[in-house]
């Protein structure tokens, strides 16, 4: 293995979407409308505006969270405690859904697009091995949501800290939940779904029927890193983390398994011919 | 050995049987023979007999789904050569390329390169040692030109920084797309995007290249550049394989030529041979004034065989240095003689030639024939109705 040939075929995949303007323009606005606008403006609406009905309602949908989830911010006024819920519990599937659907956008033309654009012909041809461009295409499908879920995440940290912070006595955000969550939890989720799109990439005709295939098949996955997201930042303890290596396991046998779909012949677009 | 040619190909090729051995030419060749086969500077020293095999794919099949994209192709490829893989569309030469690197494997036989299976573990270091130009360029539209080759550079190994860089500018340059490399390769022409191609391909200074149609799409003045850019290329001691169905372009290149039609090698040599197998005997087309005199060579020693057309007649000969006595005779006779036309077969007429022996002409066999069989300048029906036409 040359990790070197598989950092290029990442970098020039890169390389080429930075040059997409079509493509990072709308999944930038899709990060900025999840990690920027919709928090910016429901935690305003409740922590500036005090709109007393928002904050009941929140209040009461608050109850359902479980008293460890809440103990932290007990003492602290109503507006403080939902906007605390909100940024900490209720905005997780942000960081989930974002990335999820960002980097299965790349990953659904990373083969089929070598092979339309007859660029396939070249890399079968070249001495990189059919492992290393996977590893390559699968790199750089996984940079751009991981990326949109960093800078976002940071943006949205201080976000939440200046509208919220001040009532809950500081800044707070991120708590120990989602570090774990954006470095454990989402990790897995996004390489075991891109291990399917690569391997979906690898076999449809088209980009289109990739995109269309890929979106069934990243949907469920994403609903349960959705929930699961949810479930380990509401409930704690140690099953989420349990549940985070089990779909460690889960995604390194699938990208194991994903490796074989990728062949020169499949570049050439004459597998299965 | 220059050439690996399957079992049944053995006796057509020690025993070739002719479509036309005693027909004129139709016309004179537009290049000398001499010039259109020319080896280029360094393989005019080598002899083909100690040329070494650089690839060599032996009762090679390779079937994609219910399409026999080869069947039993047999050849051999002479380090140093510009050898031309000649077919119609479909005739399987993309995929025998593809064979070559390792890009595909054959279901059936063997493929060797540089003494190595390219499909096999050791399939990177073939190819590294191959530069590879498709019959689409296969560049990333998005990327400048500078971007491109520095791509082929990393993965070739060159790795990244200013040396690479300079080797990146002084390849684009051998193909003069220097000036160029900044702009993105989507605003490129066709030319352009065949240079840079080139420049790609020869990047990790690869010691075999394989030329896919290099001048698919490209106008008739940037065609003849990459020829040239071609021929100078196993000038620097590189082996080219390349694949055309344009006669034209191989006869200007081929050191040696492989005919193969439906994935099935049909016969390969250097073009000079297989002519001297397909027309032993030298031909001379003699035109004189109201065909005065013609008929009168037919009882002169050497002349094995005549066709008379018109003011036209074609003479089969012994040997080339009985035109001399011919045309000193029909002098003597008092025949004002218009023109005396040595007959130099053609790449063209030996590739139908070949096809037509193997009835695969592109045509009805027997058209072929009838053309091959016209005296030089006779036209075809369809020509004379055209000239007619024309005349009106």
């Amino acid at each position: 293995m040359n990790y070197r040939r598989v950092a290029t075929v990442a970098r020039t995949d890169l390389r080429q979407l930075a040059q997409a303007k079509d493509f990072w323009v709308p999944m930038g606005l899709l990060g900025s409308m999840f990690f920027i606008v919709v928090p910016t403006i429901l935690l305003l609406s409740i922590t500036t505006i005090g709109d007393v009905d928002v904050v009941d309602r929140m209040a009461e949908a608050l109850e359902v969270l479980p008293e460890s989830a809440m103990a932290q911010v007990a003492n602290v006024n109503p507006q403080g405690q939902t906007g605390y819920a909100l940024a900490v519990f209720l905005f997780a599937p942000v960081a989930v859904i974002v990335p999820l659907t960002i980097s299965t956008a790349v990953g659904a033309s990373a083969i089929v697009g070598e092979r339309e654009r007859g660029t396939g012909e070249f890399l079968a041809h070249s001495p990189a091995s059919a492992r290393e461009i996977y590893l390559g295409k699968l790199l750089a499908s996984i940079i751009p949501g991981y990326f949109t879920v960093a800078v976002g995440f940071t943006v949205y940290s201080v976000i939440v800290n200046l509208l919220v912070g001040p009532d809950v006595g500081g800044w707070f955000f991120p708590t120990r939940e989602w570090w774990i969550m954006i470095l454990w939890v989402l990790p897995p989720f996004l390489a075991l779904c891109l291990s399917l799109v690569l391997r979906l990439s690898a076999r449809v005709s088209s980009t289109a029927a990739a995109q269309q295939a890929s979106g069934l098949v990243s949907l469920p996955l994403i609903m349960t890193a959705y929930s699961q997201a949810t479930g380990f930042l509401v409930g704690g303890g140690w099953v989420p983390v349990a549940i985070g290596g089990v779909a460690w396991m889960v995604a390194i046998v699938s990208l194991t398994r994903g490796v074989r779909s990728v062949t020169r012949a499949r570049l050439l677009g004459v597998a299965g011919t | 050995m220059v050439q690996s040619p399957h079992p049944s190909d053995v006796e057509s090729i020690s025993a070739p049987a002719v479509a036309d051995p005693v027909a004129p030419g139709p016309k004179p060749s537009a290049l000398p023979v001499h010039d259109r086969r020319a080896p280029s500077t360094a393989t005019a020293t080598r002899s083909t007999d100690s040329a070494q095999a650089v690839v060599v794919i032996d009762g090679v099949t390779k079937r994609f789904g219910e399409v026999d994209a080869l069947g039993l192709l047999s050849l051999a490829v002479p380090a140093g050569r510009i050898t031309v893989l000649l077919g119609p569309n479909g005739a399987g030469k993309t995929t025998a390329i593809r064979l070559i690197t390792g890009a595909l494997v054959p279901d059936e036989g063997s493929v060797s390169v540089f003494g190595i299976d390219p499909g096999g573990r050791d399939g990177e270091d073939v190819r590294m040692r191959c530069g590879v130009v498709s019959a689409k360029p296969s560049l990333y539209d998005r990327l400048s030109g500078m971007d491109n080759l520095r791509y082929a550079a990393e993965l070739y190994g060159l790795g990244r920084g200013s040396g690479v860089d300079a080797r990146v500018v002084e390849a684009a340059d051998q193909f003069g797309i220097a000036a160029d490399l900044e702009q993105r390769v989507g605003g490129y022409s066709t030319g352009m995007k065949t240079r840079l191609a080139l420049a790609r391909a020869v990047l990790h200074q690869p010691t075999l290249m394989l030329l896919d149609e290099p001048t698919s799409g490209l106008d008739p003045e940037s065609a003849v550049a990459v020829l040239a850019m071609v021929r100078d290329m196993t000038a620097e001691g590189k082996t080219v394989l390349m694949c055309t169905h344009l006669l034209l372009e191989a006869e200007r290149l081929a050191d040696q030529i492989v005919v193969i039609d439906k994935g099935a090698h049909l016969l390969s040599g250097d073009p000079d041979t297989l002519a001297a197998r397909f027309w032993p005997h030298p031909t001379v087309s003699i035109t004189t004034t109201d065909g005065f005199g013609l008929d009168t060579l037919a009882g002169i020693p050497g002349v094995a065989d005549y066709q008379r057309s018109g003011d036209t007649a074609a003479y089969r000969l012994d040997v080339a240095e009985r035109v001399p006595h011919l045309v000193a005779a029909l002098a003597e006779g008092g025949a004002a003689i218009e023109s005396v036309v040595p007959f130099q077969p053609s790449l063209e007429d030996l590739y139908f030639a070949i096809r037509a022996q193997y009835g695969r002409g592109p045509n009805d066999p027997s058209d072929y024939v009838a053309w091959r069989r016209r005296a030089p300048g006779q036209k075809t029906a369809p020509e004379h109705a055209q000239q007619e036409e024309a005349t009106r």
